[in-house]
């Protein structure tokens, strides 16, 4: 029995010292001022304009590029596993998505920088070949959109690795039952599957939503500090940039540990719903 | 004409030939079964019927209507799955419900009609549950109801009652039967269990590699098998090979013993081996009288099954099948002795295209 | 049938446009340092860099203590958990999911501010200390995976059935550990090892904000300063990322229940 403590004691230690430690600091900080009396006006100061909108900024990339990437990776593992695609399609595909969610940050960033940058070849192509100047049109690949273009690189494969396994348990039988009671396509999508689906689907989407709320890297070398993302405002602050206050900081990173830890909340009841739904 | 009719079906997967000259015409109201083993080609002929797999060349016909180039959900047809296959999302009403709601009905119609499908299924109060918190056999009779709910023409079943424990097994295919009977709905039925086959059809099609073996009433299909598929897949029966001596009165030798045949062998030139059929139930202790065929062997096998003792005896290549009523004054013979045994010509079928 | 696949094709061929398209256009990039004509130029100018050198060295260096430590604390712990302390598993399970929760840049927040230099432990004072916080924050963006990647393999090799042989031919656990369970574990910490590595040699947020000389850090910086150089590095990058993922399916194809989860 001792033997056991001892082998996991390490464990025990290093996770005090770098995951419960430091949390619980920042959120004890950010009832502090700065010379530790307990108040509330960190909490305040969160509800100033600018932070306000750093904070919308995010949530909107984040679930831009979330529902984005649920919806099209929903289509490309349909079309993957039930689109009567030749074999091979199915291992190439899964093999691509394990492998790009973890391309992404300061490279991902350069990729797409040399493709629809300003003089990037996407936009000199269309220019030369059709004469439409993307960039008059809107396009800005360092721009909000652009952004949740690039998050999408990784967000739609992670949503395929996912729901596979999710399409693999929609029974062949019941898209057949659906059809020999007289319905088609959209019935069996509308009343039987997505409803299946539901709750992966939506557990997934609140993930991926978690997974770019926390993301800094990638919008950082895609635009530097010029996109308001709470996770750049932090970033910045931590290396001293702007906003002279810590306690302000703590609070920043407290709003941020709320959004994350609720969306995972959710996902973990969505999750226990599908698992009671098709047991 | 009948009312489905099934001509000329073909069909292959990759270069197999699961289904050929399938042909068959079901009267409204009949109660047909595909019976065989597995991959003989039962299930995908009725996948056929149902519009999920296209033949490669065939027709089918429902009620005077061509229906080979509709899809299922044109079809007009209810089906039963082996998987029960119910929606695990809906509750048991909304199950029942999907085809009608697909169809527009109005919501007071659907309502008084699932209440009727529940009654007629006898799961009246279930109708709020989920599948998940039904019994294999409840979901099944559910989706029963599912598929009747629509008034389909035909009914197709795709081996219904494999998943179920035995006894729920026999009481269901009563159960489907009756309901059956009551709506006089047109029904196909797969299985690959003969005596499910046997206690529940009007007809039955056995099929083996992708062929028709034998068309007939249960009566036709276990008294008279055609070929050796049919007599050793439908019931047990002994195989007997016999060289033909007179084909004109039926006279062969079996193992040396002349016996005679039913029905004329006239086809049959003489000296040719030949196999026969002989169903234990026919057979006798004891020597032949009346002019009964008699044969001649030793006890090899004496199984005791309840009520009745099956008997095996061993000629001198072949053996015959005997059942003997169980006796509580005679005890079974004994392993090893010396018997006669006799049964009627009647009851020696020579099967098809059993040439040796 | 046949629309349904025409659709599945058009889906696939946009994903593939989308996904390959920056990929292509990344090398093409790269490629064209010198006024009209395709060279490696950029490569020999980042491979000649000494700070992409230094960099590249510091990461590599920095990923293997990763992957050595990592290791070290998460064997031991599964082995524990599953042997004897079943009923301590949910609280190392949410420990070690909890990486997946809270952002990487809040963590690190706390680190900078615990353990700055006039702290009871200050690890930001020194640079060899530093380079210590950088590999223990990086144990905990692996431990997620790595913790479960382990864990499965133990599952698959019947650990108890194995330390209780060993137990009955004498062995201690040292001997135990090292000499029947890790060999066997042989996959699934290669596994995790190829994960942590591509994951933790671009690494750009924690080592940014720790300031240490790492991969990341110099991929922002030559980004920021030159035009062909990143794609460059960007194409090399995703090579080494390939690289380790192939490694992974290659070995998950070899045997059951040693392939590791994604980084997410």
């Amino acid at each position: 029995m001792s033997w056991a403590w001892v082998g996991v004691a390490p464990f025990f230690v290093f996770a005090v010292l770098f995951l419960i430690l430091p949390t619980a600091h920042l959120v004890v900080g950010s009832f502090q001022d700065a010379d530790g009396r307990f108040t509330f006006a960190n909490i305040v100061h969160l509800f100033t304009p600018q932070i306000v909108s750093s904070f919308w900024i995010t949530i909107q990339v984040s679930a831009y590029s979330a529902i984005g990437g649920a919806i099209i990776g929903l289509l490309l593992a349909y079309a993957g596993v039930m689109g009567g695609l030749p074999k091979w399609v199915r291992p190439v595909l899964m093999t691509f998505c394990g492998v790009a969610p973890n391309f992404a940050g300061i490279p991902l960033a350069f990729a797409f920088l040399a493709t629809l940058g300003r003089t990037g070849l996407v936009t000199a192509f269309l220019f030369n070949t059709f004469g439409f100047k993307l960039y008059d049109h809107g396009f800005n690949i360092t721009s909000f959109w652009g952004l949740v273009l690039a998050y999408l690189y990784f967000q739609i494969p992670l949503m395929v690795l996912i729901l596979v396994p999710a399409l693999d348990g929609l029974k062949r039988e019941w898209r057949e039952a659906s059809d020999i009671l007289g319905g088609g396509a959209w019935h069996f999508w509308r009343y039987v599957a997505i409803p299946i689906l539901w709750p992966s689907l939506a557990g997934t989407t609140v993930l991926l939503f978690a997974n770019a709320f926390g993301a800094v890297a990638t919008a950082y070398g895609l635009m530097g500090s010029g996109i308001n993302l709470v996770t750049i405002m932090l970033f910045a602050q931590i290396r001293g940039d702007v906003l002279h206050d810590q306690n302000l900081g703590y609070a920043i990173a407290l709003g941020m540990v709320v959004i994350t830890v609720l969306s995972n909340l959710i996902y973990i009841v969505l999750r226990a719903r599908t698992k009671r739904d098709l047991r | 004409m009948a009312f489905l009719e099934i001509a000329e079906l073909q069909k292959t997967f990759g270069g197999n030939r699961v289904v050929q000259d399938f042909n068959l015409a079901v009267e409204k109201g009949e109660f047909i079964s595909f019976l065989g083993p597995s991959g003989c080609g039962k299930t995908t002929t009725l996948r056929m019927v149902a519009g999920f797999e296209q033949p490669d060349s065939g027709r089918i016909s429902i009620g005077g209507k061509d229906v080979t180039a509709l899809r299922a959900n044109q079809r007009k047809i209810g089906m039963v799955f082996q998987s029960y296959a119910l929606f695990p999302n809906m509750t048991v009403a909304e199950n029942i419900a999907y085809g009608l709601k697909i169809a527009k009905r109005p919501r007071a119609e659907i309502k008084g009609r699932v209440e009727e499908m529940l009654a007629l299924i006898k799961l009246p109060k279930l109708g709020d549950r989920y599948p998940s918190q039904l019994s294999g056999g409840q979901q099944q009779r559910v989706a029963l109801a599912r598929a009747l709910s629509v008034n389909p023409e035909v009914l197709l079943l795709d081996e219904p009652l494999s998943a179920l424990d035995a006894k729920i097994r026999i009481a269901l295919r009563e159960e489907i039967r009756a309901v059956q009977r009551k709506l006089g709905i047109t029904t196909i039925y797969v299985t690959h269990d003969q005596e499910e086959a046997l206690s529940i059809s009007d007809r039955i099609v056995v099929m083996s590699d992708g062929r028709m073996e034998q068309v007939g009433t249960p009566f036709e299909i276990y008294n008279h098998p055609r070929t050796r598929f049919v007599a050793s897949f439908v019931g047990t029966l002994s195989i007997l090979r016999g060289e033909v001596l007179d084909a004109a009165s039926g006279r062969v030798a079996i193992d040396g013993q002349e016996v005679f045949a039913a029905r004329g062998l006239g086809h049959l030139e003489t000296g040719r081996v030949q196999s026969f059929a002989l169903r234990p139930e026919a057979v006798m202790l004891g020597a032949a009288v009346n002019g009964r065929n008699g044969l001649r062997g030793t006890i090899e096998q004496v199984s005791f099954l309840g009520s009745i003792i099956r008997i095996r005896v061993a000629l001198r290549d072949n053996a015959v099948l005997l059942d003997a009523l169980n006796n509580p004054g005679t005890p079974p013979p004994e392993f090893g002795s010396e018997v006669a045994v006799s049964f009627s010509r009647d009851d020696l079928l020579a099967l098809e295209g059993e040439s040796a | 049938m046949k629309r349904g696949r025409l659709v599945s094709w058009i889906i696939m061929a946009l994903s593939a446009i989308y996904f390959f398209v920056p990929l292509a256009c990344t090398f093409e990039f790269s490629l064209r340092l010198k006024r009209g004509t395709y060279s490696f130029a950029a490569y020999e100018n980042v491979f000649n860099d000494y700070r992409f050198q230094e960099s590249f060295l510091y990461s590599t260096t920095l990923s293997v203590a990763t992957i050595i430590f990592g290791t070290l604390l998460v064997v031991p712990t599964a082995y524990w958990v599953q042997l004897k302390l079943p009923r301590i598993r949910p609280l190392v399970e949410f420990l070690t999911l909890m990486p997946l929760v809270i952002p990487a840049i809040i963590l690190v927040f706390g680190y900078i501010r615990i353990y700055n230099s006039s702290s009871l432990l200050p690890m930001t004072s020194a640079s060899w200390s530093t380079d210590t916080l950088l590999a223990c924050s990086y144990i905990t963006l692996a431990l997620p995976y790595m913790y479960r990647a382990i864990d499965t393999g133990l599952q698959s090799i019947d650990v108890k059935t194995l330390t209780e042989a060993a137990e009955s031919l004498g062995a201690r656990w040292p001997s135990i550990l090292f000499g029947v369970i890790l060999p066997n574990l042989r996959v699934a910490i290669v596994s995790s090892a190829f994960l942590t590595f591509a994951t933790v040699i671009g690494e750009f947020t924690i080592a940014s904000l720790l300031d240490r000389p790492a991969f990341g850090p110099y991929l922002q910086l030559i980004g920021a300063n030159r035009a062909y150089e990143p794609s460059a590095l960007a194409v090399i990058t995703f090579l080494v990322t390939w690289g380790c993922m192939g490694v992974i399916q290659l070995l998950g194809r070899g045997r059951k229940g040693g392939v590791a989860p994604t980084a997410y």
